[in-house]
C-alpha cells in the first residue's frame, strides 16, 4: 500500500513528511487538521506504520518521536470524542447477562438487513470495499492486547483468536477468507487498496480499534469492543450471506459470512463470558471501560450504517444527520 | 487474588439462556440421528431448538423471550 490521498492540510503535510523521511528527532510544526476526515486519515496512516507499513514510507519511521507526538495528540482528540459520546451504563448484577442485555438494547439501522432484502449489486460491492479496511486485518487490533492481560483473560482471548487466525491453517484465517472473497468478486484484496474511498466513519471505526488495542491503559475498552463486535455478528452474517446469494455473488464471499454465523455464535459467548468476564472479575476497575469499548463499537457501527444508508437514499437526510 | 493458582477450565459449559459450549474434538448426533464433527477449538451447540444451523448455535436464542430461552 502507498500513502493514501490526503484529505486536508494535516494529512498532506504528514504524508509528504513520511515519504521524504524525517531526519531529526524534532518534527515539523504540523498544520491543524481541516476537518475530521483530515485528522482521521492522518491517524489511520500513523497506525498503519505499526501494522504492515506503507511501501513508500521507511520502516524506521514506525517509532519516530515526532510521529509519536502527533499520534498522541490525534489519539487524545479521538478518545475525548469517543468518551463524550458514551452515556455510561447501569449495573444490573451478573456481568454476562448485563452485557448481552446492554448490546441487545442498543438500536440502530442495519446494513445487513438492507443487504439481505434490498441492496443492489453496486451497493454491496461498495460495502465490501469499505469493509475491507477492517476485514483484511481482522482480529489484528485485538491481538495487541494479549501480553497485557492477567492469566485467565489471556488464555481466554487466545482461545478465541486461535479460531480467528485459522487454528494454525492459513486457509482458514478469517482475514484470508475475506481476501479470497474479495478476489472472487473481482475486487482488490491488497491491504488498504480502497482507503481513498472510505468515509470518515469507517476511518474512525478503524482508528478506535487501533487506539484501544495499542494502549495497555485501554485494554478494558479493547475487550469490551471485541465482545460487542462478536455479539452483533452471527445473525447479521446470516443476513449478509442471504443477500449475497440473492445477488448471485461468488461462493467465496458468501462463505466468509457463512463461517461467521457459527464462529461468532461461539465467539460471542467466549468474548463476553470468558474474556471480559474474567477481566472484570480480576480487575473490577476496568468494568466501565469494558462498557465504554462496547458502546463505542455499537455506536460507530451505527454511524457507518447511517452514512452508507443515507448515501444510498435508504435513510432520509434528517435521520441520517441526527445520528 | 494471586494468579499462581489453578483455574476452572471445563470441557462443557452451559451458557445461561444460550448454547452449550463444547471444547475439543467431538462427534455430535443431532435430533435426526445425523452425526456432525466439531470443526473449531470451541463449538456452540444449540439448546433452544431454534437455530437454522442445527446442531450449532447461530445466535437465534437471543430473539426468544427470556422465558423461552434455555436455563
Ligand atoms: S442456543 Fe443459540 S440458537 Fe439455539
Ligand atoms: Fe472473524
Ligand atoms: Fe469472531
Amino acid at each position: 500500500m502507498l500513502t493514501p490521498k490526503p484529505r486536508g492540510s494535516l494529512s498532506e503535510a504528514v504524508f509528504a513528511a513520511l515519504r521524504a523521511g524525517l531526519d531529526t528527532d524534532h518534527g515539523p510544526v504540523w498544520p491543524t487538521a481541516d476537518a475530521d476526515e483530515d485528522a482521521a486519515v492522518s491517524l489511520w496512516v500513523l497506525y498503519e506504520l505499526h501494522y504492515r507499513g506503507l511501501d513508500d514510507v521507511g520502516d524506521e519511521l514506525e517509532w519516530h518521536p515526532a510521529l509519536l507526538a502527533l499520534r498522541h495528540q490525534l489519539e487524545g482528540d479521538l478518545e475525548a470524542r469517543l468518551r463524550a459520546r458514551f452515556p455510561g451504563r447501569r449495573s444490573e448484577g451478573d456481568f454476562g447477562e448485563e452485557f448481552f442485555g446492554f448490546v441487545a438494547n442498543h438500536d440502530g439501522p442495519s446494513l445487513a438487513a438492507h443487504v439481505q432484502r434490498d441492496a443492489d449489486r453496486d451497493q454491496v460491492l461498495e460495502l465490501l470495499r469499505v469493509r475491507s479496511i477492517y476485514h483484511l486485518k481482522e482480529a489484528d487490533p485485538t491481538a495487541w492486547v494479549v501480553p497485557r492481560l492477567p492469566v485467565a483473560t489471556k488464555a481466554a482471548l487466545m482461545e478465541l483468536l486461535y479460531d480467528e487466525y485459522g487454528v494454525g491453517d492459513p486457509n482458514r484465517l478469517h482475514a484470508h477468507l475475506w481476501a479470497l472473497g474479495m478476489e472472487a468478486c473481482g475486487l482488490e484484496s491488497d491491504y488498504g487498496a480502497y482507503i481513498d474511498e472510505v468515509p470518515t466513519e469507517i476511518l474512525e471505526q478503524n482508528n478506535a480499534m487501533s487506539l484501544f488495542g495499542l494502549h495497555r491503559r485501554l485494554r478494558g475498552a479493547a475487550l469490551g469492543h471485541l465482545a460487542a463486535f462478536e455479539a452483533t455478528s452471527s445473525m447479521p452474517s446470516r443476513r449478509m450471506a442471504q443477500g449475497l446469494e440473492r445477488l448471485d455473488l461468488p461462493r467465496a464471499i458468501v462463505d466468509y459470512y457463512t463461517e461467521h454465523i457459527e464462529a461468532d455464535a461461539v465467539h460471542e459467548q467466549l468474548a463476553v463470558r470468558t474474556v471480559c468476564g474474567s477481566l472484570v472479575a480480576q480487575e473490577p476497575g476496568l468494568t466501565d471501560d469494558v462498557y465504554f469499548g462496547a458502546f463505542t463499537c455499537l455506536d460507530l457501527e451505527n454511524r457507518v450504517a447511517v452514512r452508507m444508508l443515507s448515501r444510498w437514499g435508504v435513510l432520509e437526510g434528517d435521520e441520517g444527520a441526527a445520528a | 487474588m494471586s494468579e499462581a493458582r489453578s483455574f476452572d477450565h471445563p470441557d462443557v459449559v452451559l451458557c445461561p439462556g444460550g448454547p452449550m459450549l463444547l471444547r475439543g474434538d467431538h462427534l455430535v448426533e443431532d435430533a435426526d440421528g445425523v452425526t456432525h464433527r466439531t470443526e473449531r477449538p470451541v463449538s456452540a451447540i444449540c439448546r433452544c431448538h431454534k437455530s437454522a444451523s442445527k446442531p450449532w448455535c447461530d445466535g437465534t436464542h437471543k430473539l426468544l423471550p427470556h422465558k423461552q430461552r434455555p436455563i
